[in-house]
């Protein structure tokens, strides 16, 4: 690996001095766990990102925890049906902080073309959302740059401005 | 098989219980009155799988809907459709006990078009949830539901 | 002794194992399934009434979304019912190639069900196979028609387009491939110890029950019934190729997984024998009123363009009537019922879902097994909740 002789080419074995923030922030954006849950087409997308020619384990997210408790990403990937809106956000409540949301394709983000009696025009009216990826269903590439866009957040936080941080 | 010769049959089994035979679609259209011996009989005429059943809802017609029973024989593939008018809170009896697919199909009609069917065994909502307030796909609804426009609470939701 | 008890469990619908949005309620006593209770609609977005809604020509995404694993299966029903009801011929070349996308959303829907099947039981290695194999049809699709999972490739009256020679390439290319992908498969799972005495003597059902509880397809055949509406009623020139039905003994999930695995090879002779044959000549009907104008008709025609916009955005008429229109999707009988009213959009759309019935066959399959079988049966089925809840 290069890595290492880099590092020691530049630190020589000793200390590395960084805030505590930015550590942690490093450690969770590189291990972003979604939590498997599909609710129609995008999540066969979804599955394909997950496996060989996508490989989204080059971001640290291939561990797919079927249990909410153990993720801490929420890819809402498909329509949101009002009769499983009970279940999405019960799904959410039980995810442990600090969680992140996905809105995936535009039924998830805007109810797309099922504007209709049985369908939440949108998952951000249960749940709070971080980033909203477009397509019908999105390509893998899409979900991937909105993982890293999710990074991307997660790197630049402050962590007493977290929703869960309690003075 | 030919559908010309079982209807004949059907016909001199229970007279009346056939009020018309369309040739070309394959389609009788049934007496309310003597509907569930029809529909034994045409099961012991081998059409032995109910593919489906569709509810068409004729508003303002009356009789208000039109049930469609879209039966097969897996002997020699040949198509039958049985057509039933209904009003509108008149029950239908279930066809469930000679073809067991008729319960989800019953179900179906039921809960998007509001037909209830007489000695069903399990006659509930299956595709909208438990407190639903109407019925889908009748010609009233309107498409978006009643309360589109409004902000959605899932507390609002009741399942079974 | 202790009185026995049953306990209830409830599996879903956020489960990954039902393939989606399915939630059955278990009854057990001990780890025996004594009653299962199928609970469905956590996916129903009432495509039916929206189709209400549209004019004919806007319906055929939404039909995209019904089995979301075999589209293209979807739309060649869909448009067949819209041309029987209106009366349109559809030319040789398109009728090819509408059996070619079909066949490969078959190969599509058949590589979801073995990667996840396999996936649920504990064989994890099939899946990186059968996506491999998916991406090389989901590259065929966007090759034609831009996009991936879901092609929206067939027109009322046709195809949207005429196929690319890059398209005929891939297509030959996968057909030529696909044989090996195959006997990877077989070598991993068919005589696989572990496999077998998963899925032998599961949720068995007999011929004359399962007519009775209206399951088609691939399930259907592996009780011994050979019904495939390609066959029985054929329709867009199936009855040019040449090909068999496979046909099971037991009906259980083993019998299931064989059939389905021979039904790969069957497909392939259809795509085989339909892309080296495929004919000359228009991919759109002649009808001016239902056929688009060419791309390139349009560049220099005023009145090609009136006529492309109006045929797009207010769609063709279809008269008064009713038709009944099936074809064997990947699930089973896909079956379409359509009654016109002489405007532009259906009156009722209907849609036979053949998952539907499929699901409502699982209380019957599942009782009397173990818990650990009802993934087994569930996988078997292969599922699919955009069907059932529509």
């Amino acid at each position: 690996m290069g890595i290492e002789n880099k590092l020691t080419k530049f630190a020589e074995g000793s200390v590395l001095v960084t805030s505590l923030e930015k550590l942690i922030n490093w450690g969770r954006s590189n291990s972003v766990w979604p939590c498997t849950f599909g609710l129609a087409c995008c999540a066969l997308e979804m599955i394909a990102t997950s496996l060989s020619d996508f490989d989204i384990s080059r971001f640290g997210s291939e561990v797919f925890r079927p249990s909410p408790r153990q993720s801490d990403l929420l890819i809402v990937a498909g329509t949101l049906t009002k009769k499983m809106s009970v279940m999405v956000k019960r799904i959410y409540d039980q995810m442990a902080d600090p969680k992140w949301v996905i809105a995936m394709g535009s039924c998830a983000s805007c109810g797309g073309v099922f504007q209709s009696y049985a369908v939440v025009q949108g998952v951000d009216q249960i749940i709070p959302v971080d980033v909203y990826i477009p397509g019908c269903p999105p390509r893998p590439e899409t979900l991937l740059a909105g993982l890293m866009k999710i990074q991307e957040k997660i790197r630049t936080e402050k962590l007493d401005q977290r929703p869960d941080h309690t003075p | 098989m030919d559908t010309q010769s079982v209807v004949a049959r059907i016909d001199r089994k229970h007279p009346g219980s056939i009020l018309k035979f369309i040739k070309d679609a394959n389609e009788i259209v049934a007496a309310a009155g003597s509907f569930p011996q029809l529909m034994k009989a045409v099961h012991e005429e081998n059409f032995d799988m109910l593919v489906d059943i569709v509810g068409i809802d004729w508003t303002p017609r009356i009789p208000r809907f039109d049930l469609v029973y879209l039966l097969l024989s897996t002997a020699d593939f040949t198509r039958l459709r049985v057509r039933l008018q209904t009003e509108e809170g008149q029950e239908v009896p279930t066809v469930s006990d000679i073809w067991h697919s008729a319960n989800w199909g019953e179900r179906e009609v039921y809960d998007l078009l509001g037909i209830s069917f007489s000695g069903h065994p399990d006659l509930r909502r299956i595709l909208t949830w438990k407190n639903f307030d109407g019925h889908p796909l009748r010609k009233d609804f309107p498409l978006q539901g009643k309360h589109f426009d409004k902000p959605f609470n899932p507390e609002t939701i009741e399942d079974y | 002794m202790a009185e026995a008890k049953t306990i209830t469990l409830n599996m879903g619908p956020h489960h990954p194992a039902t393939h989606g949005v399915l939630r059955v309620v278990l009854e057990l006593d001990g780890e025996t399934i004594v009653k299962a209770t199928p609970h469905i609609g956590y996916l129903h977005r009432g495509i039916e009434k929206l189709a209400e809604h549209r004019n004919y020509q806007q319906i055929i995404p939404l039909t995209d979304r019904l089995d979301y694993s075999s589209a293209s299966a979807n739309n060649i029903g869909y448009c067949l019912a819209v041309e029987k009801l209106m009366g349109i011929e559809v030319p040789k070349r398109a009728q090819y190639l509408r059996g070619i996308m079909a066949e490969l959303a078959r190969f599509m829907g058949h590589q979801l069900w073995l990667g996840t099947h396999a996936l649920d039981i504990g064989a994890m290695t099939v899946i990186f196979y059968a996506f491999r194999d998916r991406e090389m049809i989901m590259k065929i699709n966007e090759e034609i028609s831009g996009y991936r999972l879901t092609p929206t490739f067939f027109r009322i009256g046709g195809v949207a387009h005429d196929a690319t020679d890059e398209f005929i390439k891939k297509v030959r290319e996968f057909v030529k491939w696909f044989p090996k992908a195959l006997s990877g498969y077989h070598t991993l799972l068919t005589e696989n110890k572990i496999w077998t005495t998963r899925t032998m003597n599961i949720g068995a059902i007999t011929a004359k029950e399962a007519v009775n509880y209206g399951l088609t397809g691939p399930s259907l055949r592996a009780s011994g019934v050979a019904y495939d509406v390609r066959k029985a009623f054929p329709y867009s020139s199936y009855d040019d190729f040449d090909f068999k039905i496979p046909v099971g003994e037991n009906g259980d999930v083993y019998d299931r997984y064989l059939v389905r695995m021979e039904e790969f090879t069957q497909s392939l002779a259809i795509i085989h024998q339909a892309i080296e044959n495929l004919p000359e000549g228009p991919v759109q009907t002649d009808n001016p009123w239902i056929g688009n104008p060419a791309l390139s008709d349009v560049e220099k025609d005023i009145s090609a363009l009136i006529r492309r916009f109006m045929i797009n955005a207010k769609g063709p008429n279809a008269p008064q009537g009713e038709v009944y229109q099936a074809v064997e999707g990947a699930k089973g009988e896909l079956g379409f019922y359509l009654v016109g009213d002489g405007s532009e959009h259906p009156y009722r759309m209907k849609v036979r879902a053949p998952c539907f019935y499929l699901a409502s066959a699982i209380p019957r399959l599942m009782t009397g097994h173990m818990i650990a079988d009802a993934i087994a049966i569930i996988g078997s089925l292969d599922v699919v909740l955009g069907e059932i809840d529509r």
